[in-house]
């Protein structure tokens, strides 16, 4: 082939050849988009399609007696709220006799019942001394059925679900004491073994308090270092065997730093085993990394021309740093740390060394208390046997997308802000 | 501009009024009573004064590492097992001041299921063995490395499909349970390898215990609905998962029966079904009367509510120890009773 171009003959520019290979690029190029874009459609329309049954809460009503011969007005705290829930379902039912069948009958409402009766009698103390109907949570069973996530049609004994209790569930449902609402439990409440009742709060406050601690000690203890490296540190042997060893712990598997954090924070300075504290210091250490080295790339990419504009003027060099230089390198510095707490908000490995993956009811009220994460909780619910968790695990995950949406976002709208243009 | 965000920032490092001493008991262990011991957990939390226990899932042997550590508020309370503690393990509390207090709380079994799809299958002990045995004895006491490919090459009887298994993998107790009780219990059928016992027990436990790795037997992870979920995939394979995720699941899957008994609960309870394993859970002695709650957990585990035939466990899938061994245990259990090995 004849390599030397010929300027008087078009062919010889090779152009056909060229295009194609232009062209052949582009394909691929697009291709792999529409290939990702594709799958995270795809696990975006199960997640949601998934989930939706967890946002729905099926309740059923029943006729309870709060007269006095059940309920003494003056001590409402010792009243067995259970037995009278079981007396107006049997009062609905006057034919179901057998005890094994009594059961089951109780078991269409959920075992949280009696204390949701509770809390609305203490609540609206005017019920007392009358028969009213009230509004209680479904069993998790009843509710997939209600909902048609229960194949009626196999037989009787491949599904969760009996003729008879069947039958019960058709017959409230005739009489309008059936009803679906919007689940804002799941919203309230902590994790419960009961599916019906479980809810992402503590899972939420768990994370958010986790990565409030990671932020406040990782951002400015990466910020100084990655300035002072940048900036002042001189460079020699020392400053590179820094530089490759954070380099190095930028790729270092999340759960050394559960192990470290285990032998430190739990070990040596006692801290409170499984609380955000400990959780958002071990997140830190796996973060400060990322955000040095992403802080150090933003310092870097400042004009030198500023920095020297400063010292020309007479500004020292740590007035020319924090005063010119630092001010155009946060946005950048911001970007990196969203990445690193991204990172940090979806990792269970390190939180598993120091008890965060755990089965927590109560809300934590402070860093020092006891609480999990929202990926712990998708991973805790993904693994229960029960199969309304199923539906849980799908709408966790949309929690968890979109606190990580809204992180993104206001980092977004934060470098907006402070973004300084020449 | 930073500065004027720390001193806003500095105030939420005060949140928080709870002091480090520990007021909630902590339990760590086994991810198979995990379910069980949550429940209670919760039920107590709710019942109680009390503040709800930390429940964690760490796994039989690292639940039993950390309780053994030691005693005072950084360390668990209770740790839950899928086995009985181990004479090492009692050793090493011993050792570190720890005084267990033992109680047993029933059983679980071990189902090798398949998907309604496919028939269901009739299994027995010794044929599991020949199937997912890494080495088997021939016909003439040779140990030989697995050769079948396909059930039916083990029992004319058996489907002619391929060998697939899906099942939990090595750092799980049920993958622990499953080759103790389903693949030595078929081992040892043969009567060479039975004699072999006394002899050499190294090697007995190799041949016995040994899971093949040519891709029969899947390593499927500790998620049992995901081996659900393959199964429904996949009808010609058998997963090995806990039988409260085939009481769940029982649309989807249907467990094979093991020398002729089906996993049901009564035959798991009874004790006819082969393939079935205590639980267990541990307090440490020295921490009842320091942390609070302790005794009271104790005595909501083994209420008739919990822990009995009605009770609410059932509901969870736990098979529950029969009447007499239930109120023995109760007393031990409530008279905080220390642990004897034997």
């Amino acid at each position: 082939m004849n390599n030397t171009i010929n300027f008087s003959k078009s062919t010889s520019f090779n152009l056909p050849k060229r295009g194609q290979s232009e062209f052949r690029f582009q394909i691929i190029g697009i291709g792999a988009i529409l290939l990702s874009l594709a799958f995270l459609i795809w696990l975006i329309i199960t997640v949601i399609f998934g989930s939706m049954g967890a946002f729905k809460h099926v309740e059923i009503a029943i006729q309870v007696d709060l007269t006095s011969k059940n309920v003494n007005a003056d001590d409402v705290n010792s009243t067995s709220f259970g037995s009278i829930m079981k007396s107006g379902l049997r009062e609905q039912f006057p034919d179901v006799k057998k005890r094994k069948d009594k059961k089951k009958l109780y078991k269409l409402i959920s075992v949280e019942s009696s204390l949701e009766l509770k809390e609305k009698v203490l609540d609206n103390k005017d019920l007392l001394g009358q028969k009213v109907k009230i509004w209680v949570s479904a069993s998790d069973d009843v509710s997939l059925y209600v909902r048609g996530k229960i194949d009626a049609s196999l037989p009787e004994d491949q599904r969760k679900i009996t003729d008879k209790e069947i039958s019960w569930i058709n017959n409230l449902g005739a009489n309008g004491q059936i009803r679906t609402k919007v689940n804002w439990g799941f919203f309230k409440n902590g994790d419960s073994r009961e599916p019906e009742i479980a809810g992402i709060l503590a899972a939420l406050v768990g994370s958010t308090l986790s990565l409030l601690v990671c932020f406040i000690l990782s951002f400015p203890i990466g910020v100084s270092a990655a300035i002072f490296l940048e900036q002042f540190a001189p460079r020699n042997r020392l400053s590179d065997i820094i530089e490759v060893n954070i380099n190095n712990l930028a790729a270092v598997p999340s759960i050394v730093f559960g192990l470290l954090g285990l032998s430190i924070f739990l070990g040596y300075f006692d801290l409170p085993r499984s609380s955000p504290l400990v959780g958002g210091m071990v997140l830190s250490l796996m973060t400060l990394p990322t955000i040095i080295i992403a802080s150090r790339a933003s310092l870097q990419a400042v004009p030198p021309s500023i920095k020297e504009a400063a010292l020309a003027l007479g500004a020292t060099p740590v007035q020319a740093v924090f005063h010119h230089v630092f001010p155009v390198a946060l946005p950048g510095m911001m970007t990196g740390t969203i990445v690193g707490m991204a990172r940090a908000l979806g990792d269970t490995a390190p939180l598993l060394m120091i008890g965060m993956v755990a089965f927590i009811v109560d809300i934590p009220k402070s860093i020092l208390e006891p609480a999990t994460a929202l990926p712990v909780q998708v991973f805790l619910w993904a693994d229960s046997p029960e199969r309304a968790f199923n539906e849980k695990t799908s709408a966790a995950i949309i929690v968890l997308l979109i606190f990580l949406i809204v992180m993104n976002l206001s980092a977004v709208l934060l470098r907006r802000k402070l973004e300084q243009r020449f | 501009m930073f500065t004027r965000s720390i001193y806003f920032l500095l105030p939420l490092l005060f949140f928080g009024t709870s002091s480090l001493a520990r007021d909630q008991i902590n339990i760590v262990g086994s991810s198979t009573v995990f379910p069980f011991s949550t429940a209670v957990a919760e039920r107590f939390g709710k019942s109680t004064d009390f503040k709800t226990p930390v429940v964690e899932s760490t796994g039989s042997g690292g639940g039993m590492k950390l309780f053994c550590a030691g005693t005072g508020a950084s360390t668990p309370d209770v740790t839950n097992a899928s086995r009985r503690i181990k004479k090492s393990e009692a050793d090493k509390c011993a050792k570190n001041g720890v005084t267990p207090v033992e109680a047993k709380i029933g059983f679980d079994g071990i189902v090798i299921a398949n998907s309604r799809s496919a028939p269901n299958l009739e299994l027995t002990l010794k044929q599991i063995f020949l199937a997912l045995a890494k080495n088997i004895p021939d016909a003439n006491e040779n140990i030989i490395p697995n050769p079948f490919l396909n059930w039916s090459e083990i029992d004319p009887s058996l489907p002619d499909v391929r060998i697939e298994v899906l099942g939990p993998p090595p750092t799980s107790g049920t993958r622990d349970a499953f080759a103790e009780l389903a693949l030595e219990g078929g081992c040892k059928e043969f009567d060479f390898i039975k004699t072999m016992k006394k002899t050499d027990k190294a090697a007995y436990k190799a041949l016995c215990h040994t899971v093949r790795e040519d891709g029969a037997y899947i390593e499927a992870g500790e998620n049992d609905n995901l081996i659900v979920q393959k199964l429904e995939a996949n009808p010609s394979a058998l997963g090995v998962f806990g039988y409260s995720f085939l009481e769940q699941n029982s649309d989807l899957v249907q467990g094979s029966l093991v020398n002729g008994v089906e996993p049901e609960f009564e035959e798991i309870a009874s004790g006819n079904y082969p393939i079935a394993r205590s639980l267990y859970f541990y307090v440490k002695k020295e921490h009842i009367g320091v942390i609070p709650g302790i005794p009271e957990f104790m005595s909501e585990f083994t209420k008739e509510d919990t822990w009995g035939e009605d009770g609410y466990l059932v509901d969870k899938g736990l098979i529950p120890l029969d009447e007499a061994s239930r109120s023995q245990w109760s007393e031990k259990i409530n008279n905080f009773e220390p642990l004897e090995m034997n």
